[in-house]
């Protein structure tokens, strides 16, 4: 945009305020469907507003890149973000900042000399707006995606202790290089922590065991030997089984059991545990 | 294997990375779920094409799964067929042995994908790439 059209266009922003705002917000809010309150988008087209205009005023070319355009800059990514966060489409965002050409348009006197070709400048720098807009909400949005995959490997892998001397493990899901590493870590730590002389390691939640899944587990199962705990393998389904044998995998002298309480029956027993089924008296 | 007409709906998958293995397990077992194979053979056929998935990724580099439904008139299957452009597989007879692997492996992903599925195809050659097609039928 070159300075006459930025000086027209600052004179724009400067005397149609109140009838910009009031068109800029209503047309974002048709694109919302009501999805965020009135005042919030009022608020918020507002706070635009006055960075646009802190930004026009500033002599020079018009880009997003200029150091005046700094707070313009802030407001529209801080804009992208809130939005990100909460769940809005990419769509909905933008269209808060393409809302502008249409409130431009209304306000423009069409037979004023140079109205096209403010209306032209305008608008590139509305679509440079909205480019900016899309960029900074993909960021939040990949940001959002990479912390939650993170939380997830932490979540899916939690160590109980079931009895007074035995940890376990439940797998769930996909069991690839980076799990199995977390998996071994905090199984080891918690044999640390705990000095617990076994851990069972159950699969019933994992949907398949292929080879690298099984090579995973019995290094996780030979780690903990070496730390002097026995390992048990539970949670091994039919198919797993058969599985498992076709395969040609071998388990060795790994105790593996069909279910988890099987499991824990074994290692109470080899601590020397005594169960008995007290006689219940029915009247 | 002659008799077997592709039902044309064919799904073609890109293996590039980790999360195409995973990408591919869980097509072939929607579709074997859809082509009604019992449990047992849902968890080979998917636990084969694990295997060579990542077969494809660790030593042909890269390449691409296919899975399509077939039908020999009375049962119906599932065929999966994997291709790389790899550096192939020299001696064949030694990549099928139990045990031996040329990476970290336990050595058992190729000859182990064989016993699990009930037709097993490879052509491969010393920088010609690999394809391995297998199929796995309803009982």
């Amino acid at each position: 945009m070159d300075i006459g059209t930025t000086t027209q266009f600052a004179g724009l922003l400067r005397d149609h305020r109140d009838e910009l705002l009031k068109r800029w917000t209503a047309n974002a809010g048709t694109g919302l469907r009501g999805r965020l309150a009135e005042a919030e988008l009022a608020r918020q087209i507002r706070e635009l507003y006055d960075a646009l205009r802190g930004t026009v005023v500033t002599e020079g070319e018009l880009t997003l890149d200029s150091p005046a355009a700094v707070e313009l800059r802030a407001v529209l990514g801080e804009l992208s973000r809130q939005r990100a966060l909460h769940g809005f489409t990419a769509t909905e965002t933008a269209i808060s900042v393409f809302a502008l050409k249409e409130a431009v348009l209304g306000v423009l006197d069409a037979g004023e000399s140079g109205s096209l070709r403010l209306f032209v400048a305008v608008s590139q720098f509305v679509d440079e707006l909205g480019l900016f807009t899309f960029e900074a909400y993909s960021r939040t949005r990949e940001a959002l995606i990479a912390e939650q995959a993170e939380q997830l490997l932490e979540l899916s892998t939690p160590v109980v202790k079931l009895w007074d001397g035995v940890v376990a493990v439940p797998l769930v899901g996909t069991l690839d290089s980076a799990r199995a590493q977390v998996v071994m870590e905090r199984l080891l730590q918690t044999l640390v922590d705990t000095g617990s002389p076994y851990a069972i390691i159950d699969i019933t939640g994992v949907p398949a065991v292929d080879t690298q899944v099984a090579q995973h587990i019995l290094k996780t199962v030979v780690a903990a030997r070496l730390m002097g705990a026995d390992c048990v393998i539970s949670g091994i389904r039919p198919q797993i089984a058969q599985t498992i044998v076709a395969l040609g995998i071998e388990f060795g002298d790994i105790v593996t059991k069909a279910s988890l309480a099987d499991a824990l029956m074994h290692t109470l027993r080899a601590g020397g545990f005594e169960l008995n089924r007290r006689a219940v008296r029915r009247d | 294997m002659a008799l077997a007409d592709s039902g044309g709906d064919v799904e073609a998958l890109p293996i590039t990375a980790d999360e195409d293995v995973v990408r591919v397990r869980q097509l072939v077992r929607s579709r074997a779920v859809a082509a009604k194979l019992s449990l047992i053979d849902q968890t080979k056929l998917v636990t084969a094409a694990s295997e060579l998935a990542r077969n494809t990724l660790v030593h042909g580099g890269g390449g691409r799964a296919e899975v399509s439904t077939v039908t020999n008139g009375r049962r119906n299957g599932i065929r999966v067929h994997f291709a790389d452009d790899g550096p192939g597989i020299a001696d064949l007879d030694l990549a099928m042995t139990d045990g031996y692997t040329s990476g970290t492996g336990m050595g058992l992903g190729l000859s182990g994908a064989r016993r699990l599925v009930d037709e097993f195809d490879i052509d491969t050659g010393p920088g010609a790439g690999t394809r391995v097609t297998v199929t796995k039928w309803s009982r």
